[in-house]
């Protein structure tokens, strides 16, 4: 087996086969990266992971994951100050958290140099929007490059981070999912170890770094003025590329994975646009896109999701007096979900309608049923979900908050009906228990999410007296990215730490009604549920299990060869048909066959036996047969 | 390979998708052509769908294997047979099957019919491809059929110019100590 932290410490130039994740880590070794940070968020944690696979004793860089993306980036920040070059990674929606701190960057002068690694998520695979960070880069006067494969993950990164060091000054590297997982085999320069200089070198006299009314101008004078120099930087401007030879009348200005799918779309295409290709999307290299703009009579903007780039270069054909055809975006389809090469292809079409000779092969329309994401076989979330559903009317209100447990709201619990964000749910269902004295409203929250943006709703809750009944769906563990620990597991990135336990935290912020229960005691769950909801002030109930997809893996690992399966069967004798267990409780392991018939899928059933309780005539039995 | 060559994976989460479609890309990266992919994992949990791209050849550019476009299609459950073959086959594909059944919730409530054999051979047929069925292993854990199904494409030749012993290479970059030693095992078996 290949020792994927061996390999990514190589000392020599070589080539592997990796995902973009993982390229960016061999990137920070090669750039001298000291200090990593970061909150687990689908398509980053795979970063993780390969750092992970590189032992503590050889990792040239200091990694935690922090308690949430804004202190993660503070984190990285300070070390940074301390002239340490610095990354700081997480997924889209993580830089609404960290916006409060992550807007202030470019005004400060950073000695170490700071790569703010984002995972945006563009067809929205693993999030709750597609929402387009470049924004957050003009918003904040900050230089963002954008890959479009896993070999680009790696050559950009480098480009941030000199650009970084060289200025002093965070810079994005902005991967989306299909350059986060896209696999190929990746041209990796040699790594030589720069011996570590730990002097804690921040020097409050060497900048301004207490910006506060009038004393903010002359630092955001100084980010402007270090953005316009970076618009004519050299080595920024060597990550973008022209392809083609010029002789084309047609233009198209792309960045990103959506230039890959270009190609493809391009491979059917009749007489081939010349493509500018831009690496560094922000500041926008005006000097090449106006020489491109000048030397073609059409020119397609087609940029993934928000019209970003389209205005600016709107804007510089006017000033310049150009007067080229500029196709920007020609509706709301154009706005939304994932460049991928068909979408690219019937945007090409559109532009240009005598582009393409042939129409592009299709899908043909489903038939199969979908498998929406599921609650997987033992989850505590479930046997939660189905009790607390008992104890509830329909017509109270369930408020979800981000984890494994928003898919509560799916069909069959319908558990959790509005969300927002990490952390919202307190604050969100405080909001609709207001003048409501006729429903009941409970809402939800996983163990990391409460320790993320989870407290201060809780915190408010108590202090403004609100009226409502919060769940935490405690699992010991962030589940839903993977599995890592965070403050409430006992266990940090680097070893064991101390367990910030949810009911201390609960009972320190002033929580007075508060009730555990483990999360399979759905008779206890119930009647805590009625009673927690019947009383008045803010209640707390812990329905505590731990995550089985984890404990599972993890108790088959230690027994080894030893391993024995449990799972259940249904007595065919006792069944009455009455498919509450597939209906109600929802777990996949159970199938229907001809005539309503329930069986087990062995696959799938991990034995934990909490269904044994919903079924009204006790057909779920233990299945002794189980092993294999 | 001249053309190029597209695959796309399918199945459900806990069938070890991720590692049948990474020994792919490394096998078809020891018989020596370029190759990339992507998993497509989203909020796949145990028990959701899952997929995998691979893009054999120069001209492939996207990770991404478009809609109609996969000269092989594999599946390893039977409504994911009928979905990814309908999807993505191109015209005269093949689609090559696990014959497992994990149903869907809706089908579960009564809401969907179940897919049948029937279902997928229409799939291939549709496209004017054809269907190759692969039945489980009665003596092989669920969890490893991903390389029964490895075997199976190697051994049908059914990604031009990739052979078995590119196979073993590739499960011996991924797999160590006695999950190699399976694995191995259940090629030498083909």
């Amino acid at each position: 087996m290949k020792d994927l932290g061996a390999t990514l410490l190589g000392k020599e130039a070589f080539s592997e086969i990796v995902i973009g994740d993982t390229a960016v880590v061999r990137a920070m070794l090669e750039s001298g990266v000291r200090s990593v940070t970061s909150y687990p968020g689908s398509p980053t944690p795979e970063i993780a992971d390969a750092i992970r696979a590189i032992p503590a004793s050889s990792r040239p860089f200091r990694f935690e994951f922090s308690v949430n993306e804004k202190v993660a980036t503070e984190v990285a920040f300070g070390s940074a100050l301390n002239g340490h070059l610095s990354v700081v990674f997480f997924k889209s929606v993580g830089l609404n958290v960290a916006a409060d701190s992550f807007v202030q960057l470019p005004l400060m002068d950073i000695p170490g140099g700071m790569v703010v690694v984002l995972g945006d998520d563009p067809g929205a695979n693993s999030s709750q929007n597609e929402q387009d960070n470049r924004h957050y880069a003009r918003m904040s006067y900050m230089p963002l490059f954008e890959p479009a494969s896993a070999a680009e993950a790696y050559s950009m990164f480098k480009a941030a981070a000199g650009l970084a060091s060289r200025r002093r000054m965070a810079v994005i590297l902005r991967l989306t999912t299909h350059v986060c997982h896209a696999k190929e085999r990746v041209a990796f320069g040699p790594y030589a170890p720069a011996p570590f200089d730990p002097t804690p070198r921040f020097d409050p006299d060497s900048g301004n770094y207490v910006p506060l009314a009038s004393s903010v101008f002359p630092l955001k004078r100084r980010a402007l003025e270090r953005l316009a120099a970076i618009a004519s930087d050299p080595e920024a401007l060597a990550t973008n590329r022209l392809e083609g030879r010029g002789g084309s009348r047609r233009g198209v200005i792309v960045a990103g994975a959506a230039y890959l799918s270009l190609m493809d779309a391009l491979e059917d295409a009749g007489p081939r646009p010349d493509v500018l290709k831009l690496g560094m999307v922000h500041p926008l290299p005006a000097g090449q896109v106006l020489e491109f703009l000048a030397s073609h009579d059409e020119v397609k903007v087609l940029e993934e999701l928000d019209p970003v780039l389209e205005p600016d270069i709107k804007a510089l054909a006017y000033d310049a007096g150009l007067r080229t055809r500029i196709i920007g975006k020609r509706d709301i389809d154009e706005r939304m979900g994932e460049y991928v090469p068909s979408k690219v292809r019937d945007i090409l079409g559109s532009a240009w309608p005598d582009m393409f000779d042939s129409p592009r092969p299709s899908a043909l329309p489903a038939v199969a049923s979908p498998r929406p994401p599921q609650l997987c076989p033992g989850c505590g979330h479930r046997s939660a979900f189905y009790a607390i559903k008992k104890a509830l009317s329909g017509d109270d209100i369930t408020v979800a908050d981000i984890g494994c447990h928003t898919l509560g709201s799916f069909p069959p619990y319908g558990m959790g009906r509005v969300l927002l964000s990490m952390g919202h749910s307190t604050a969100t269902a405080s909001g609709l228990a207001l003048f409501n004295g006729s429903r009941k409203v409970v809402c939800f929250i996983g163990d990391s999410t409460l320790f993320h943006a989870g407290l201060p709703g809780i915190a408010n809750a108590v202090y403004n007296a609100h009226e409502l009944t919060l769940v935490v769906m405690e699992n010991g563990t962030t589940a839903m990215t993977g599995h890592q620990d965070h403050p409430g597991t006992g266990k940090s990135f680097n070893g064991d730490s101390p367990r910030l336990s949810v009911r201390a935290a609960l009972e320190g912020l002033g929580v007075a009604n508060i009730r555990e229960v483990d999360a399979y005691q759905q008779a206890k769950l119930i009647e805590a549920m009625r009673a927690a909801t019947s009383e008045p002030g803010f209640k707390v109930v812990i329905a505590r299990h731990p995550c089985m997809l984890k404990f599972t893996r993890e108790a088959r690992r230690r027994a080894g060869p030893a391993w024995r399966a449990k799972r259940v069967r249904v007595d065919q004798a006792s069944c009455t048909r009455n498919l509450e267990c597939v209906g109600r409780f929802g777990c996949p392991s159970f199938q229907v066959g001809e005539g309503g018939a329930i069986s087990v899928n062995a696959d799938l059933c991990i034995g934990d036996g909490s269904c044994r309780q919903t079924c009204p005539s006790g057909a779920i039995v233990e299945d002794l047969g189980g092993e294999r | 390979m001249s053309g190029g060559f597209d695959i796309y994976v399918a199945g459900v989460g806990g069938q070890g998708i991720g590692l049948l479609s990474e020994a792919l890309i490394r096998a078809v990266d020891y018989a020596g052509y370029v190759v990339k992919g992507c998993d497509t994992h989203g909020l796949a949990q145990r028990g959701g769908s899952v997929s995998s791209h691979i893009r054999i050849g120069a001209e492939a550019h996207s990770p991404l294997v478009s809609e109609g476009r996969a000269d092989l299609v594999v599946a390893l459950e039977r409504h994911e047979a009928v979905s990814a073959g309908r999807a993505y086959l191109r015209e005269g594909g093949t689609l090559l099957w696990l014959d497992s059944t994990w149903q869907p919730l809706a089908v579960r409530l009564g809401g969907a019919r179940s897919a049948e054999v029937a279902d997928v051979e229409e799939a291939a047929s549709l496209r004017g491809g054809r269907a190759a069925r692969v039945a489980p292993v009665a003596a092989v854990d669920p969890r490893s059929h991903n390389v029964v199904v490895l075997a199976e494409i190697c051994a049908l030749g059914l990604v031009p110019g990739l052979r078995l012993e590119h196979a073993r290479s590739a499960l011996a970059d991924l797999l160590g100590g006695a999950a190699l030693a399976s694995s191995l095992a259940l090629l030498a078996d083909r």
